[in-house]
């Protein structure tokens, strides 16, 4: 049943990244491109994925998961060094190409080669991080 | 100008209901950096429901261009920049523990707070990237 639940899900975001035009990075940069010919397409796919998302965190209020477990703790409100310093990395990266990941894996099967080159890319930063995160901690600690 | 936008809206609640039934069906946020990234550095749990959402993930579109609706993502062809932004995408979202689905999507409609600076940190960030290149580089 979770396995169905997720495949189901993930079919209808990869379905919703296809159709919205954000596997396209012309439409990305696009978005971020506010000095030059902007397109406001990633806006109203923001928007538009808030609205179910609003009644769905309602419904979980004094509620479980149809499958049993927990829902997630509520959000942390801590603003911290790697928050911010990731989220500027990551822009950087999104600026440069065009792609996040969720597009990144969803565009894979028709992104040719440079696709699977970012794909690789990514992957390797995301495996990384456990390593880099003890070094920074030894070098700055309370971060 | 085009229609793009309503595409756009159509494909933005699609992405917004993908998140609800994750959510609501298995207590999951739909972060797809902390989803694919807890499968790379074996922190994540419930790994049959990740490769289930990741077939799901991959196979529609892959689906849907066989069915005719094709989309291209029109990536630049310089080997370089594809590894140096894919290193800052997968580096940055796991030092942020979030991208534009979790912090965005997922963390915004709550009204979490890091949810909101993440998402300013990273447009900033993306457009000032963005205008950089283009002005200074011609990318």
């Amino acid at each position: 049943m979770r396995g169905f639940i997720a495949l189901l899900s993930g079919a209808l975001f990869g379905a919703g990244l296809h159709i919205s035009g954000m596997t396209n990075t012309a439409k990305v940069r696009g978005f971020l491109d506010f000095a030059g010919a902007w397109d406001p397409t990633l806006a109203f796919v923001m928007g538009g994925a808030m609205l179910p998302m609003v009644f769905a965190w309602r419904l979980t209020r004094g509620r479980t998961p149809l499958t049993g477990g927990s829902y997630p703790a509520p959000p942390r409100s801590e603003i911290t060094r790697p928050l911010i310093a990731g989220s500027i990395l990551f822009g950087i990266g999104w600026g440069l190409v065009g792609l996040c990941p969720g597009p990144a894996l969803a565009s894979i099967t028709y992104g040719g080669w440079q696709g699977v080159l970012f794909l690789v890319a990514m992957l390797a930063g995301m495996w990384a991080v456990p390593p880099l995160r003890l070094g920074l901690d030894r070098l700055m600690p309370t971060t | 100008m085009s229609i793009d936008w309503i595409w756009g809206l159509v494909g933005g609640v699609m992405i917004g209901t993908a998140a609800a039934v994750l959510l609501l069906g298995t207590g999951r946020i739909m972060g797809a950096s902390g989803i694919v990234g807890g499968l790379i550095d074996g922190t994540g749990q419930d790994r049959s429901t990740t490769f289930a959402f990741l077939i799901g993930l991959i196979g529609m579109p892959a689906l849907m261009t066989l069915g005719g609706w094709a989309a291209d993502t029109h990536a630049t062809s310089l080997p370089w920049l594809l590894i140096i932004g894919g290193l800052c995408v997968g580096i940055g979202t796991r030092f942020a523990n979030g991208c534009t689905s979790g912090h965005g999507v997922c963390g915004m409609s709550r009204l979490s707070v890091r949810g909101f600076v993440a998402t300013l940190a990273y447009i900033g960030a993306g457009a000032a990237t963005v205008t950089l290149a283009r002005v200074g580089l011609g990318l």
